[in-house]
């Protein structure tokens, strides 16, 4: 039976955190993501899951991998500043491969900025943040449903992939309250287990290894070091070190045209609104009010990896609108990839873009 | 099943120095695994950054080689995830003590149910000898080439008060002592902190007037006093000399701990 | 047809909670669509305080309320800051106990407060009076849904204090309104 709620974002996470198969919560409260921290607190006991409210956000994420090792989905959730000070472990997450999700309700930065202001500002911390190439996915919702149906699907490709998966919410998406319907189950990936006497960090064609969850008797030596395919430390063999992070890489990358997820509307249109998170609504309601006027528009729901072949879809544009809420993150990311004119229309200090606004950016365009 | 069966022997020779203490600390923690009947595939060796952190990389178990300080945050999250897993987490004095300090006061307060046995060689051993928090008042490093002008921490005080079920001391001397007292920290529900003083001669001893490694083991033996001797002493109104390194066991009890085995 | 309603007050009076328990009752009893937000300030208590819904029978694209056509205000604070410029065909409702100022557009004066403390004997449902006489003033959810909303949102225990609230935010409504 699905059911129907009026439930806020920040819940409705939660929520699909635990119809993915979360069973470890362990992070540090933030505005403004707090929400996901107590309704976590409050389900996860009931539901057979362990909630620790850990000391630091550095140890917030430290014990979601730590969790993750033992084969539970685990998840955290934070803002600016705990995103921040996760970056050293989110590097290694993604050295050791390691399934979880982080959940990150963008507010206004630099520091502490405009705590209970909407932002988009860390789009690129988390795409660059942590030192040394690498690649990441991270989704972008826009409504309350999709904080549920995207923190299910950042599980799964957390699994499928063994990396962290990112859900890049903002204030505005992640406070409001509107529909959500839960349906009565979801489709929930599990990572592939390590084959008995492969070896731990041996990958095969998908470029994803077998998980050697700790306990059953693998044996694994996991380290943030660089490492060979028995996981031992062998950090000063320059090919060793380059084939492991090209397949880091690799596995994201070559898979970008097949996870990313979007909507397109009026795929002919030669003004075209690219957006993600919460200006994504604005840009929406911009196309109800003018609907005759064959205006595009391409709503990234999985910015990281930048899938560029959605670009090609519109064949006719010639220009790109971007609002965000920061200065230009993504629009530049589209400039590397398009010969056509792109416009950031950027917003910061917590309000988002008005369909006036966006109309005018619009009409000037044109 | 012997201690060298808890050894991946594909990973030897180690990268310790001739001399070096962690190995002795290393063996007597394996000893006394071996002595607690704990099974490999149950028991999960956990580290952070430094010397002593690559200790897990050479045993046999599932092991997990963390980032610098944090290894207390991640063994929380594997041992309430799975208690009926066995954690121990060997870490040193500037793992522990000073990027991981905070972690440290945290998981003592909240009684987590794992061992942590810390190789304090009182330097930053593997980045060539830097001072640490418990390089001693007027001790050298390379950071401190007049001599530390801090005092150093006293890692068993902070652990007493800070929570922990189980806190003792000892040296690299002191092996079956130190054996001991790891074993009881592995019997003992709730956090266990087994501080074991390492010479490092690479980068402690020879700058701080140890010219051979068994200047610096036999100074462990000349000036450590057992706590409980140290008490009586202070009873009878005598002087403890200051240079003196208290051993023994400073807590044993039983605050309600997390992530007991049900 | 779109309507954006601005709840105001100052912290403590259960603003926020009578703006969710009004988009609880269009979504989930009108199956209307609603969408809820509010104002975050770093006060708890006192301040002044600021929730917003929309209902709309098709579903809400731009999510923010840029000029409501119902305002609720329940302090002087709240007024000055959210309400003042209300005028043209919005309408207020305002709880004369304790809004000294009136608005250029029409309005409706409960005495919310007042009623709650001497008539209920809780100062604290006087939000779920203003709620009620919200609801009786301009039909936005059903008297049957709010109902419904607020026995799912208010603690065990409150409930009939609550619906006699709400009951008596209905009458303090229709009284006003056939002035």
């Amino acid at each position: 039976m699905t059911r129907t709620e009026f439930m806020q974002g920040n819940t409705a996470c939660a929520e699909g955190a635990l119809a993915a198969g979360c069973r470890f919560f362990g992070g540090y409260p933030i505005t403004p993501s707090t929400e996901i921290a107590e309704h976590m607190a409050l389900r996860l006991s009931k539901t057979g899951g362990v909630f620790i409210q850990m000391e630091d956000e550095i140890a917030g994420i430290a014990a979601v991998i730590g969790a993750s090792w033992t084969g539970t989905k685990a998840m955290t959730a934070t803002s600016g500043p705990g995103f921040s000070l996760m970056m050293e472990n989110i590097g290694y997450a993604i050295m050791t491969e390691t399934p979880c999700v982080i959940v990150n309700i963008q507010r206004g930065g630099p520091s502490t900025g405009q705590p209970t202001m909407s932002a988009q500002g860390d789009m690129l911390q988390c795409r660059f943040g942590s030192h040394g190439d690498y690649s990441v996915i991270a989704l972008c919702p826009a409504s309350v449903q999709e904080m549920f149906d995207l923190t299910v699907d950042a599980f799964n490709l957390a699994e499928r992939f063994r990396v962290p998966v990112f859900l890049m919410a903002d204030e505005i998406i992640g406070h409001m309250r509107e529909r959500l319907i839960i349906p009565d189950s979801v489709v929930s990936e599990q990572r592939i287990p390590l084959e008995p006497g492969t070896l731990p960090f041996k990958a095969g064609e998908d470029l994803v290894p077998g998980f050697p969850t700790f306990g059953k008797g693998y044996g694994v030596h996991v380290t943030g070091l660089t490492h060979d395919e028995r996981g031992y430390p062998c950090a000063t063999s320059p090919k060793l070190h380059e084939d492991l992070v090209k397949r880091l890489v690799a596995k994201v990358e070559g898979a970008r045209d097949s996870i990313t997820s979007c909507d397109i509307i009026n795929p002919e249109a030669e003004t075209v609104f690219i957006s993600y998170g919460a200006p994504s609504r604005t840009v929406q309601q911009v196309l109800h009010d003018h609907s005759g006027d064959g205006i595009g528009h391409l709503r990234l729901k999985m910015v990281w990896p930048f899938a560029e072949s959605l670009l090609a879809r519109f064949k006719n544009a010639q220009t790109f609108i971007v609002p965000e809420q920061n200065l230009g993150q993504i629009s530049r990311e589209i400039e590397r990839h398009v010969d056509g004119e792109v416009i950031s229309v950027p917003k910061l200090g917590g309000d988002l873009h008005t369909p006036d606004d966006l109309y005018k950016v619009l009409e000037d365009a044109r | 099943m012997s201690e060298e069966e808890w050894l991946r022997q594909d990973r030897l020779p180690h990268i310790f120095c001739a001399g070096c203490g962690n190995g002795t600390v290393i063996n007597c923690t394996l000893s006394a695994v071996e002595q607690i009947g704990w099974k490999k595939q149950d028991t999960i060796f956990v580290s952070g950054i430094g010397c002593s952190s690559r200790a897990p990389g050479y045993i046999s178990t599932d092991s997990l080689h963390t980032t610098h300080g944090r290894a207390l945050a991640f063994a929380t999250g594997i041992k309430l995830a799975n208690p009926g897993l066995n954690v121990v987490v060997f870490t040193g004095d500037g793992d522990l003590a000073a990027i991981g300090g905070n972690h440290f006061i945290h998981a003592c307060r909240r009684n987590i149910d794992i061992t942590v046995v810390c190789m304090n060689n009182m330097i930053y051993g593997m980045t060539g000898g830097q001072g640490s928090p418990t390089t001693p008042l007027g001790g050298l490093s390379t950071t401190t080439p007049y001599g530390s002008k801090e005092p150093a921490f006293d890692l068993c005080g902070l652990a007493s008060a800070a929570g922990a079920n189980y806190v003792a001391r000892w040296t690299s001397y002191h092996v079956r002592e130190l054996t001991r007292s790891i074993l009881t920290g592995l019997e003992t529900p709730g956090f266990s902190f087994i501080e074991s003083l390492v010479q490092c001669p690479t980068n402690y001893g020879r700058r701080n007037r140890f010219k051979q490694v068994t200047d610096q083991i036999e100074y462990f033996r000349s000036h450590t006093i057992l706590v409980e001797k140290a008490v009586r002493m202070k009873e009878k109104g005598e002087e403890v000399p200051a240079d003196m390194i208290l051993s023994g066991e400073f807590v044993r009890r039983n605050r309600p701990a997390l992530g007991v085995r049900p | 047809m779109r309507h954006e309603v601005r709840f105001s007050g100052f912290g403590g009076q259960g603003i926020i909670l009578a703006a969710v328990i009004l988009g609880r009752a269009a979504v989930m009893y009108d199956n209307k669509y609603a969408v809820q937000t509010q104002v975050y300030g770093p006060e708890a208590r006192g301040g002044a305080s600021m929730s917003a819904v929309i209902i709309d029978d098709e579903p809400i694209l731009y999510p923010k309320v840029a000029t409501p056509d119902i305002y609720v205000i329940m302090s002087q604070e709240g007024f000055e800051k959210y309400g003042a410029a209300a005028c043209g065909e919005a309408e207020m409702l305002l709880d004369n106990t304790l809004v000294h100022s009136r608005p250029a557009c029409r309005y409706i004066e409960i005495p919310a407060t007042r009623e709650a403390r001497e008539t209920l004997g809780r100062d604290i449902v006087a939000n779920i009076i203003m709620l009620g006489a919200l609801v009786a003033a301009t039909g936005v959810v059903s008297r049957t849904s709010i109902e419904k909303a607020i026995l799912d949102s208010v603690p065990k225990g409150t409930e009939s204090l609550n619906i006699k609230a709400m009951k008596r935010g209905f009458e303090l409504a229709e009284v006003e309104s056939n002035r």
